[in-house]
């Protein structure tokens, strides 16, 4: 019984520290399947030279400011590249299908399902997911936000909806729209969010929105 | 999803070529609709032209007055680009009701006009009865669940609806579709743009395999200062339209000179309610004359068990467009 | 105080179960049945043991017999289907986009046998349940005289319809076997239940099997039960001898992993003019699969919540070709209040008098059944202030009377009562000093969202009088002492008295010692309720809920405003938690009233909208001004905390002050939900 508990929380603690750890990452964890070739100083123009399968496709794509050449299925989706094959687990399935928003990133400044996006249609593109926000330990101003208002519960659609909440601050100030409560509502209606914690998200846009007003709102450090 | 190859061409003739050497070969756009249904099995490609380097995202001002919107260019960047919120504020409208803010800025113009039917019986291979999808294996919806389904121009085949908000203010703007083929460039007006599902529900549009969409145009504007897009839904957002109305009116004071009535959630196509419009023209506008008007457009609906709530809606919707486009109480 | 897992969650860096990959893990995928109900006559899996990339495909031909296999679950250990999406078959490949690829070339050909899918004709079949060991048949006073000395009577019939709860983040296993011990990281609300069954099932012992869910993406009761997928999973790793995640899509999740059934509630209230109620009879038809009974106890709050002398409740099940329903979020309780407080409402419009004072009037000092006084109740408190905060002295009850000049609206006000038992049991933790100041709370519990891992860090932090940002919380490991299932809304108010006991030895085994002690000093503690606690009290929460709803009367679109809902749960142990469970809960409870909605093709069994495109949940613009408080007084009768819980409460009642409420609005009065704008249509009724 008492090694037991002792194992426990060895286990315990490593997760824990696990989890720290996550916060301090740059290198990915590479899963069975899929090979990645060694990191490349900028991103060179893609080449479509097939791999030993016809339907394998080799592909650049640069994730959070670092730039990735692979070679993958073509049927990967630009959700599972980053949760299988490069091993950044923050960015959620929750659907699969583009009808939650829990898969939401960045490509190219924009806000998008990756569920629904081919990973090979990302070649040369730039991506930030929810690991790209924060710069070190200095949280992003939504990240913190969510925290201050409680913008989630269970955690699992947060990333996508602070993903989708970088995006839409963006589409806003380039449409010069007004930020009122219902229009945020109806803005951030693509994120679904079944322990109910949208008044909390409400609020964590708001105070964000009007800290920034007439500033821009910093999508990553290293885009 | 099943194995396909893969492709990214920067060149409109290979994409062509490619199209006409196959019909397993499929057009990848923005993919919200085509990877979506290839993961439930529904469309198989072998073969993938991701046509996203084509030089196709231009919306210009033409010669003519009109705007042309490129098949490749986004959704969202449709909606809100200036020449679109000034002048055609009704497919600006439409489009912003449609899906949501990720799958706007994914999808685009030319894919939204070939988006499939959200009917349950259709997406989902577990039901053996669809004669889209299945041609001769029946119609699941006719007997089943068929409150989101069509009450005009449906078959003994299909009753599916259109899920397209772009596509009903596409229809009521009269727009004309460019597309390109090896045969050359040709135009389809909107209203043969899409089908009815007579007995061929296998086919939703009137476009040939080997066809790119290279841009919609539009004709010159009209209905800027008196149009609406009404979508009544399920829940307030992210919700496919029960029934909606696109309603422009062009105005000789308070007399209507010309007016557009299109449908969405009504039937396989948008569907141009011309016999309310013919009602209109001439006439005050007023809330009387759209009352009368508006009933026109459900005269030959045929509802099915779970929808016949939409014959009374669609009257209701209508008047209700009309009155916000109008700027009547 | 934030969440104390809060950055963890925003940075993305909390893991959830899928995004566990041991290395060399292979991907698992599952068949399901497209018929309702037969046996499988033959399955052609050449094509998919030979598709690139496959490691294996284990099919009821095949698949290994589990010596404590349970026919609860479709764990391929015979052919029969008995319902429509039920598992039978997975398929393990090297990567995921193989696994699903190879399963589609499965060709499945099945024996039919008719299948029964007609709730409605049901109700002459049903046979009695029981729900969690209480039986579903109680009756106290006399019904019948009751209602021979009513003066005014409602008799009316309830549906709800089945739902799936849903949660964003899909079930998943990722199972590893080293030798006969298996670890298992699960999505899963019930730890050490997990453990003993998954135990028994493949007939090993107990200890040699370490389950892990560390942060769970949802549960709302569809995670408590051990379903198919994760037996499958960890079959599927002892079969290909290597690690193997399985997880599940959306559309599997409409049917394998439980879902609430519907119901069909016939209610009948009898009351004097003066608006007492003389006689509650609470009649309750769900349904259940034919795999293993599970009842909705809709009329279990009917006993608890006004003091009326004559009150019977009465549960039946039925069975169909559905798969088997299991606990959702206020199990019985949800459906229940929505009936009754519907009923109640329908009661005051007849007696012509203001539904809240009708409710004051039959205010229950003491619980009607058992006649023990309740171990804290201040409902009307509740009552009193949400009227307050909710302006309801200024409304006109007449229905339709309500408008809003500019747009036309109909605006209807309506309100209910909230009910949710206070659950607990045994749990234990462990509370360590280390060497260098910082604490360790290690308890085997779960975070599901209501925040528990901040409620263990403050908890700790209070006893010891130290700052809760020297705690480090771990959970979600079966290696930890052990806790109850998170479920009940018990979670709080079973570990927490745990960790504050073991705090307290801690503290007192500090006083004892150096200021710098070398090693790391530690107590654990279990406690476990008084078990003659409901011999001598009743333990309930309570709450008031007021909704306003703006309904357009040519379209019969209903948009809910605003929100008003004061709760008596005992003692808040984090505000900011709190009121997100009790928004959490009110957003169910909107779900409830407008929204979800399991379509069942009733020639084939199978759900037609399984998907989150055609099954509504809220999306952010559906949800308006949502105002809670609580009162927030500790109930030390309960437990030496004071805090009873409060992940449930929030959708009780709240179902029917909006469909009151729409009724305000209107004039008519919907008894099935969802209250979809064509069920407003009075000329266009639709089913």
């Amino acid at each position: 019984m008492g090694s037991n508990r002792r194992q426990g929380e060895a286990q315990g603690e490593r997760l824990m520290a696990d989890q720290r750890r996550e916060l301090n990452r740059r290198d990915f964890v590479k899963t069975a399947g899929a090979i990645t070739g060694a990191a490349v100083i900028g991103v060179p123009a893609a080449s479509e030279a097939k791999n030993s399968s016809p339907h394998r496709v080799s592909m650049n794509i640069r994730i959070n400011g670092k730039p990735h050449s692979l070679v993958v299925d073509a049927r990967l989706t630009l959700l599972d590249l980053l949760r299988e094959t490069v091993g950044l687990t923050g960015t959620k399935k929750g659907c699969d299908h583009g009808q939650c928003g829990a898969c939401t990133v960045l490509v190219n400044g924009r806000r998008i399902n990756s569920c629904l996006s081919l990973a090979l249609s990302n070649d040369g593109h730039t991506i930030t997911t929810i690991e790209g926000l924060a710069e070190g330990d200095q949280l992003h101003p939504l990240q913190s936000a969510f925290i201050e208002c409680d913008g989630f519960q269970c955690g699992y659609c947060t990333p996508g909806q602070i993903c989708s909440a970088v995006g839409m601050l963006r589409e806003a100030a380039v449409e010069r729209a007004e930020l009122t409560d219902d229009e945020i509502r109806e803005r951030m209606s693509g994120n679904i969010c079944r322990c109910g914690a949208y008044p909390g998200i409400v609020e964590a846009i708001q105070t964000v929105y009007h800290q920034s007003q007439g500033n821009d709102i910093p999508a990553s450090g290293r885009d | 999803m099943f194995p396909f190859e893969y492709d990214r061409p920067t060149q409109q003739e290979k994409v062509i070529d490619a199209l006409s050497h196959s019909n397993r070969t499929k057009i990848l756009a923005g993919g919200t609709n085509l990877v979506d249904l290839m993961k439930n099995g529904v469309e198989q490609p072998e073969r993938l032209v991701d046509i996203n380097r084509l030089d196709l995202t231009t919306i210009a001002q033409l010669d003519d007055g009109g705007v042309r919107l490129g098949a490749l260019a986004h959704n969202s960047d449709t909606a809100n680009h200036p020449l679109i919120r000034e002048r055609y504020p009704l497919l600006s409208q439409a489009i912003l009701s449609g899906a949501s803010p990720q799958l706007r800025n994914m999808a685009t113009n030319g894919g939204n006009l070939l988006q499939r039917t959200r009917c349950y019986y259709f997406t989902d291979s577990g039901f053996p009865q669809c004669n889209k999808r299945l041609p001769g294996s029946g119609c699941g919806a006719i007997e089943g669940f068929n409150r989101i389904h069509a009450i005009l121009g449906g078959s003994s085949q299909c009753v599916a609806t259109h899920p397209s908000d772009m596509c009903v203010a596409l229809a009521a703007l009269d727009a004309t579709v460019r597309v390109q083929s090896s045969k050359g460039v040709r135009t389809i007006e909107f209203p043969n743009f899409h089908r009815l599902p007579g007995d061929t529900p296998r086919l939703d549009t009137n476009l040939e395999p080997d066809e790119l969409i290279l841009s919609i145009d539009l004709p010159p504007s009209r209905f800027a200062s008196h149009s609406h897009y009404l979508k009544i839904r399920d829940r307030a957002s992210y919700a496919f339209a029960l029934v909606s109305v696109a309603a422009a009116l062009e105005m000789d004071d308070e007399k209507i000179r010309t007016a557009r009535i299109a449908l969405g959630g009504v039937a396989h196509k948008p569907w141009r309610a011309t016999e309310v419009e013919k009602e209109l023209v001439g006439r005050r506008a007023e809330r009387t004359l759209f009352e009368l008007a508006a009933r026109l457009a459900v005269r030959d609906a045929r509802p099915l068990n779970h929808n016949m709530f939409k014959v009374e809606l669609v009257p209701h919707a209508i008047v209700r467009a009309l009155s916000l486009a109008g700027g009547v109480a | 105080m934030n969440r104390v897992d809060g950055r963890l969650k925003v940075t993305g860096a909390a893991r959830f179960t899928a995004e566990f990959t041991p290395p060399n893990t292979a991907y698992g995928v599952i068949l399901q049945s497209t018929i309702a109900h037969g046996r499988i006559g033959r399955m052609d899996v050449g094509k998919a043991e030979h598709a690139d990339g496959v490691l294996g495909v284990i099919t009821p031909r095949n698949a290994p017999k589990l010596p404590g296999a349970e026919s609860r679950i479709s764990i391929l250990q015979n052919s029969n289907v008995e319902y429509n999406n039920q598992p039978i078959g997975v398929v393990v490949a090297e990567s995921y986009e193989q696994a699903v690829h190879a399963a589609a070339l499965i060709k499945v050909r099945y024996d039919f046998l008719p299948s029964k899918l007609d709730f409605q004709s049901g109700f002459v079949r049903g046979y009695p349940g029981t729900h969690n060991g209480e039986p579903g048949d109680l009756a106290f006073g006399d019904i019948d005289e009751g209602l021979s000395h009513a003066e005014v009577r409602i008799d009316q019939v309830y549906r709800t319809p089945i739902m799936h709860h849903n949660p964003m983040e899909p079930h998943a296993s990722v199972a590893q076997w080293d030798g006969d011990r298996l670890t298992i990281h699960d999505t899963t609300q019930n730890i050490s239940g997990h453990k003993q069954k998954l135990a028994a099932i493949f007939g090993i012992p107990a200890e040699n099997v370490h389950v892990v869910s560390v942060f769970l993406g949802g549960g709302f009761g569809c995670k408590g039960e051990v379903w198919s997928h994760s037996v499958l999973a960890a079959m599927a790793a002892r079969y290909v001898r290597r690690p193997v995640k399985l997880v599940l899509d959306r559309p599997q999740m409409f049917g394998p992993v439980g879902a609430r059934p519907q119901t069909y509630q016939h209610l009948t209230l009898g009351a004097g003019r003066d608006g007492k109620l003389t006689a509650i009879r609470h009649e309750v038809l769900a349904h259940t699969s034919y795999i293993e009974d599970y009842l909705e106890s809709s009329a279990f709050p009917t006993r608890v919540m006004y003091a009326c002398p004559n009150v019977s409740t009465m549960h039946r099940l039925v069975q169909l070709n559905l798969g088997t329903p299991t606990y959702a979020r206020a199990p019985g309780v949800a459906t229940g209040t929505y009936a009754i407080e519907v009923a109640m409402d329908e009661l005051a419009y007849a007696l012509r008098m203001d539904p809240l004072a009708l409710r004051q009037a039959n205010y229950a000092e003491v619980d009607p059944h058992s006649k023990l006084p309740f171990t804290g109740k201040h409902l009307d408190e509740c009552y009193s202030r949400g009227a307050d905060r909710f302006g309801w002295s200024k409304r006109n009850p007449e229905p339709g009377s309500m408008r809003e000049e500019s747009s036309g609206l109909r605006i209807g006000w309506g309100m209910a009562t909230e009910t949710y038992p206070a659950n607990r049991r045994p749990a234990s933790a462990l509370v360590r000093m280390k060497p260098d100041g910082r604490v360790l709370v290690a308890c085997g519990t779960h975070e599901i969202g209501g925040g528990t891992y901040s409620m263990l860090a403050q908890v700790a932090a209070e006893t010891l009088g130290i700052s809760a940002d020297r705690i480090d919380v771990q959970l979600g490991d079966t290696l930890l002492p052990e806790a109850p299932i998170s479920a009940g809304s018990m979670t709080a108010a079973s570990v927490t008295p745990a960790v504050q006991a073991a705090a307290t030895q801690l503290k007192a085994k500090l006083q004892g010692r150096s200021a710098n002690p070398n090693d790391a000093v530690e107590a654990e503690a279990k406690v476990a309720p008084d078990e003659m606690l409901k011999q001598k009290a009743s333990p309930h929460s309570f709450g008031a809920v007021f909704a306003e709803v703006a309904v357009d009367p040519e379209l019969g679109t209903v948009k809910v405003r605003r929100i008003v809902a004061v709760y008596d749960v005992g003692r808040v142990i984090n505000e900011q938690t709190g009121r997100s469970q009790f928004i959490g809960g009110i957003v169910w409870g909107i779900s409830l009233a407008l929204h979800e909605n399991t379509l069942v093709d009733a020639r084939t069994g199978r759900v037609a909208n399984g998907n989150l495109s055609e099954y509504h949940v809220p999306v952010n613009a559906d949800i308006g001004e949502i105002d809670v408080s609580a009162l927030n007084i500790p109930d030390m009768v309960f437990n030496s905390v004071g805090a009873r819980g409060i992940g449930e409460i929030g959708i009780t009642g709240t179902a029917a002050a909006i469909s009151n409420a729409v009724f305000h609005a209107t004039g008519i009065r919907v008894r099935d939900l969802p209250i979809t704008l064509d069920k407003l249509n009075t000329h266009q009724q639709s089913r």
